[in-house]
């Protein structure tokens, strides 16, 4: 069966291609579903008065574990299902609140095939608000290096994130 | 420059060490997984049809940046005396130099092993380094990089995940 329409295979990406913008308006209860879902209980996510008079923030804000689930969905949204995210660095700036509406672009900056024939880009992700950079992500995500791989199959030695 | 606690040799003793290995306290399910691909309008096929997962991956996984979710332990729990919290050498060293908040900054995952419905994972954390006093718009304190590891049942590697947090006080307006 085909997994999806968009599957991508490495030979269909160059250095320098753009990623389609996901504009996204954040509320209070995307912070607090995100916060919930990630069984992440600290107050600084659903109390606004802890977070403003304790953390010293302007509101409650999305949490670390929800914003990487934001850019997974993002980076697979371009790949298709057989896209397998190998690694994931990203560094908060600021702060994401209610109100904001957050904008994740991304870039190629690398394409290649390692030495066990595992295709893999690199990108760098942006998470802003306006013009303000709030988390800059790097994502290495293995692509099918034909239409017959599948990166999900490699093991052990074969994977190498 | 600050009036920080000192670095004590016993947290210099502790970097690269391996501390608290726990057992997730419940094995990972579907509806959590549900929840977090609903939270983020992620409608990768791989996490809501069968079909697909079972030609793709071999079955039913999680959203690989779920790892820290199976360990983020209950907010109460029959005979708990102290509030469970995941993370535990953040909150050791937010205690032993004394500083109230604390942030997270940097987090780098790596990703091995799919994790999949039923698995029951153990984790262990690993201090790789603590940082000299720094002021940052927050306030004052210290920077500091943990590494979490995460296994499955069968001793696969599936993740590791690299926190970089900074413990600070606030600044004081006169």
């Amino acid at each position: 069966m085909s997994t999806a329409a968009t599957d991508l295979t490495i030979s269909d990406i160059s250095v320098g291609d753009t990623l389609p913008d996901l504009s996204y308006p954040v509320t209070a209860t995307t912070v607090v579903l995100g916060a919930l879902a990630s069984r992440d209980w600290r107050p600084m996510h659903h109390d606004h008065d802890f977070a403003v008079n304790r953390n010293g923030t302007q509101d409650i804000f999305l949490n670390t574990p929800n914003q990487a689930a934001w850019f997974e969905r993002y980076v697979t949204d371009w790949t298709g299902p057989t896209g397998r995210l190998g690694r994931m660095k990203f560094h908060m700036l600021g702060s994401v609140f209610p109100g904001d509406t957050m904008v994740m672009r991304a870039k190629v900056e690398a394409v290649e095939t390692d030495e066990v024939g595992c295709g893999w880009a690199s990108l760098l992700v942006s998470l802003s608000v306006g013009d303000e950079l709030k988390t800059d992500c790097s994502v290495r995500v293995a692509l099918p290096a034909s239409e017959d791989d599948n990166p999900w199959t490699r093991r052990g030695h074969d994977w190498r994130p | 420059m600050s009036d920080l606690v000192e670095i004590p040799q016993s947290v210099f003793d502790l970097i690269g060490e391996v501390q608290y290995e726990e057992t997730g306290e419940f094995p990972v399910e579907q509806g959590y997984i549900w929840t977090t691909c609903s939270s983020v309008e992620n409608g990768n096929p791989l996490f809501w049809d069968a079909e697909v997962a079972g030609v793709v991956t071999g079955g039913p996984i999680a959203p690989p940046t779920m790892l820290s979710v199976w360990f983020r332990p209950h907010s109460w729990a029959p005979g708990r005396t102290e509030v469970a919290l995941p993370l535990q050498v953040h909150f050791d060293l937010k205690e032993i130099f004394g500083l109230p908040e604390a942030v997270m900054t940097d987090n780098t995952i790596v990703f091995h092993e799919p994790v999949r419905p039923g698995d029951i994972l153990h984790t262990r954390q690993i201090l790789r380094s603590v940082s000299e006093p720094k002021t940052t718009k927050l306030g004052t304190g210290r920077f500091w990089v943990i590494d979490v590891e995460y296994l499955n049942q069968h001793e696969e590697l599936v993740g590791v995940e690299s926190y970089t947090g900074f413990g600070y006080k606030r600044e004081v307006s006169a």
